[in-house]
């Protein structure tokens, strides 16, 4: 499948036919694994009361989904959105599709989904016409009727041209609605999970309560990476109702009730093998640094770096540190398994069903259609829930105990525990500004614990040198895909050293970026940042307390700018205020996109300020929100959020492109509040107040 | 077989049979089956499993069944009255103050006892009233706009 231009839309293929299929049937359209499918019946069944059903292997994970991409049906097909009923994540009823994650839905998924309600609209329409015996250009469509334009009596609808009948068709490609013509897209939408959540009937895979469920708690080493040789059970099994079941190193107390399944596992003594690493969370950052320095990789290089530094008027070493964060998605991750009829059914928690399958399917040596995921709504994923380990155990366990619902509910300390953290990582930065203050002359960048990701941004630099390591198994810690992962680490690098730069030249940070940027649609979302904040230009540190920062996800460009007060005795910051300006092409659905920046910029105050996983060799400390420290709402600043009128970019998705900048934006708030630069997120009180000690006087 | 219980639920009395010092969350969940009411951390530290009992927001995971003997308890399930919403349920539906709505019933059942005794409140003691209850996915703005303009609606206009 080509990505195309998202008005442009993808037609979804030649053969074409409509009929409706009962709820629960098989799939309707065999799906090859890699490929979206060419029919569009595949995404799209029209019932005989004239609803239409639309089936996608994404998720609701609250960022919009479901909404978003009823929209796209709705406006093709002339609908009220909440005549679209969404089937998500299940990989039975729907068509293969990537993990929900990297912002790939409205990028990815949504011109496929757009090109085949195009189609069913055509198709819809032919009908009609043979049905009224009108030319299709003399009919109108709206809320599933169609009529002669002259002569509304004569009419139809979706329901009844569909009924009980079969249609093949070959149309060849669709174009979708010209935007002027678009009456959803742009506008506010209500949420279609609104009533579901705010009722508390939208249910969590640990909501299920299947007949006769078993709630299965598992033994967890003391350590991540050991395993299980030994285990006394008897104490557990003395509770009544208690059933233990071992699969290799795993072995998980059953009970009915689980708060009893857990209170027995407690009784379990269990020994366990393996090495720890000899690392704790302060001695991290030299340990991946020794340990990535022998594979280091030049992965990007332009001009000559030695000469460029020699031409360098200021230069400014720096290096920037991010600390292992975990996802803490306020729902644990949990999920059930059925096994039945030589079949393995799991109810997950699940950013990526098609993911899951898979894993399932190998650890149980199925081959994949025997393995059916339905994903449930899922409360927060953030690149959490895109493995499936809460999966596999539950299908693990259930496969020994036929018939029976296996509910595998990870209590929070687990979830801190067994999580992908993002990576802990070093950056460090040597460059330099020549003595006009117009251009980067060098720019040498070393990263430790994630790759060089969108460590470029659209600036002008005479020569330049990005290293990032090929060391397989970094990390001591398990890691994974975090928001945005490798960006907004590198954005926290460049965006405070650039910061360093220009004050340590006199410049102010605009004036600066200004000048080196190269690209029409980063420097005009700058000057639209700029403007709605009311930035008053001088070199930093102002005492003000405003800082900015630039970031880029694919083609989703931000303009983060915050600003904070330090309490210099406690080394406390407090987020006053922070706006940022998204340019992600068209946005389809502008409060659903407002609601993905203000939940990033929120959620990186955490990361910025107080998020940090601390650990002895494989021990993990932190064990619940005690320790481990979300942002509260005392925490929250006035947000802002602006998109550009007009954009040149194809549509982009919202997830990931907003987390970018916020922590270097803080960090130069900091900067221009106290002259400290805080360079180790997250910028604790602790950290500040070391900083501090560093500062100049002022 | 455990001696019962007795509390009112939702404006229904009802008897469980289960031990008194089992956490009223794991009662609501598994013997009552209203899963509305979510569990996040199982410390009183998240807010996700908070409950009216006797109009105090409580977090269920840290009261026992015993404690609530002879109580009125209130649930997310029980806020909506003949099927119309809540005006703190409408006002969550409206702004759109959730995103993946696990923090949700939680937010929603500690403003609600909060507005009852305070309509009028102004931002700083929402924050406040706020204060124990956690969302990751960032609600919170939209969260303090909902219960504001609940409060509102229910009289406290300022
Ligand atoms: S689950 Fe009760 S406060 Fe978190
Ligand atoms: S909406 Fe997800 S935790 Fe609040």
């Amino acid at each position: 499948m080509r990505r195309r231009d998202f008005l442009q839309g993808v037609a979804a293929g030649a053969v074409t036919f409509l009929f409706t299929i009962p709820a629960g049937s098989a799939p309707i359209v065999p799906t090859r694994p890699g490929a979206y499918p060419e029919d569009f019946n595949a995404f799209l069944k029209i019932s005989a009361d004239g609803r239409v059903g639309c089936f996608v292997g994404k998720v609701e994970l609250g960022q919009g989904a479901m909404t978003v991409l009823a929209m796209l049906v709705a406006e093709e097909l002339e609908l009220d959105p909440a005549k679209v009923d969404m089937v998500l994540g299940d990989t039975d009823l729907c068509p293969w599709d990537l993990p929900t994650g990297g912002s790939l839905t409205m990028w990815h998924t949504a011109p496929v989904l757009r090109g085949a309600a195009a189609e069913a609209r055509a198709v819809l329409l032919g009908m009609a016409s043979n049905s009224l015996n009108a030319p299709v250009a003399d009919l109108a469509l709206k809320d599933g009727a169609i009529w002669v334009k002259t002569a509304p009596a004569r009419r139809t609808t979706f329901g009844e041209l569909v009924k009980g009948r079969k249609l093949e068709r070959h149309l060849g490609k669709v174009k979708p609605k010209p935007l002027s013509d678009c009456t959803l897209i742009g506008r506010r939408v209500p949420r279609k999970d609104a009533l579901a959540k705010v009722t508390g009937a939208a249910k969590y895979a640990g909501d299920l309560r299947l007949p006769g469920t078993l709630h299965a708690c598992i033994l967890r080493p003391p350590a991540q990476g050991q395993t299980l040789v030994a285990a006394d059970t008897s104490a557990a099994e003395r509770v009544p109702g208690v059933r233990i079941v071992r699969d290799g190193s795993l072995l998980a107390v059953l009970h009915p009730q689980p708060d009893t399944a857990r209170k027995a596992l407690a009784l379990v003594k269990g020994t366990f093998e393996g090495p720890e690493p000899d690392v704790d969370d302060a001695r991290i950052y030299q340990y991946l640094v020794d340990k990535a320095a022998p594979g280091q990789r030049v992965m990007i290089s332009r001009g000559d770096v030695a000469a460029g530094e020699k031409r360098a008027a200021t230069v400014v070493e720096g290096e920037y540190r991010n600390a292992y964060e975990s996802h803490a998605t306020l729902e644990p991750h949990a999920s059930v398994a059925k096994w039945e009829g030589g079949r393995m059914t799991v109810w997950s928690s699940t950013q990526s069903p098609f993911v899951f399958r898979d894993s399932v399917a190998e650890a149980l040596k199925l081959p994949p259609d025997k393995v059916h995921i339905i994903a449930q709504f899922v409360g927060g994923g953030f690149g959490g829930k895109l493995v499936g380990l809460d999966a596999v155990e539950a299908a693990r366990i259930a496969r020994q105990v036929p018939g029976v619902p296996i509910q595998v509910a990870w209590n929070r300390e687990e979830d801190f525990f067994l999580d992908g953290y993002r990576p802990a990582a070093v950056v460090k930065i040597r460059s330099g500004l020549d003595a006009g203050r117009g251009a980067i002359t060098f720019w040498d960048s070393t990263v430790a614990g994630v790759s060089q990701g969108e460590a470029e941004l659209a600036y002008d630099m005479q020569s330049n040198r990005y290293q990032a390591p090929a060391v397989p198994n970094l990390h001591p810690l398990k890691v994974g895909a975090w928001r945005a992962p490798n960006a907004h680490t590198n954005a926290f690098a460049r965006e405070s050293q650039l910061d360093a730069l220009a004050a340590k030249a006199g410049l102010d940070p605009v004036t600066l970026r200004r000048r080196l940027i190269t690209d029409g649609r980063l420097l005009s979302l700058l000057d639209l940042a700029v403007e709605t904040f009311g930035w008053e230009p001088a070199p930093g540190p102002t005492g003000r307390g405003i800082g900015l920062a630039c970031g880029a996800w694919r083609q989703g460009l931000v303009v983060a700018i915050a600003q904070v007060s330090v309490d210099k005795a406690t080394g406390k910051v407090k987020t006053e205020r922070v706006l940022e300006a998204v340019d992600v092409g068209l946005v389809v659905n502008p409060d659903g996109a407002r609601q993905q920046v203000e939940g990033a910029i929120t959620q990186c105050i955490g990361q910025a300020l107080s998020e940090e996983i601390r650990f002895k060799g494989g021990r993990i400390l932190d064990k619940n929100f005690d320790t481990y420290l979300l942002p509260r709402f005392s925490a929250i600043p006035r947000i802002q959020v602006v998109f550009p009128e007009t954009s040149t970019a194809v549509t982009q998705g919202i997830g990931e492109p907003p987390v970018v900048p916020v922590a270097a934006a803080l960090a130069n708030a900091v900067f221009d509040a106290t002259g400290a630069r805080v360079t180790h997120v997250p910028f604790t009180p602790e950290r500040v107040l070391e900083a501090l000690k560093h500062a100049p006087a002022r | 077989m455990e001696p019962t219980v007795s509390f009112v639920l939702n404006g229904k009395p009802v008897s469980v049979a289960s031990p008194r010092d089992r956490m009223l969350v794991w009662v609501l969940r598994d013997e009552l089956g209203l899963t509305g009411t979510k569990v996040g951390c199982e410390a009183g530290l998240c807010g996700a499993c908070t409950v009216i009992v006797d109009s105090e927001a409580v977090p269920s995971c840290s009261t026992t069944l015993g404690d609530v003997a002879g109580k009125a308890v209130l649930t997310i399930e029980g806020l909506a009255l003949d099927g119309k919403l809540n005006p703190v349920q409408e006002a969550f539906r409206e702004h759109h103050a959730f995103q993946c709505g696990y923090c949700t019933s939680g937010m929603i059942m500690a403003a609600w006892a909060f507005l009852k005794k305070k309509p009028k409140a102004t931002r700083s003691e929402i924050v406040e009233a706020m204060e124990g209850n956690l969302c990751r996915c960032g609600a919170h703005v939209r969260i303090l706009d909902a219960v504001e303009s609940a409060g509102q609606a229910m009289g406290g206009a300022r």
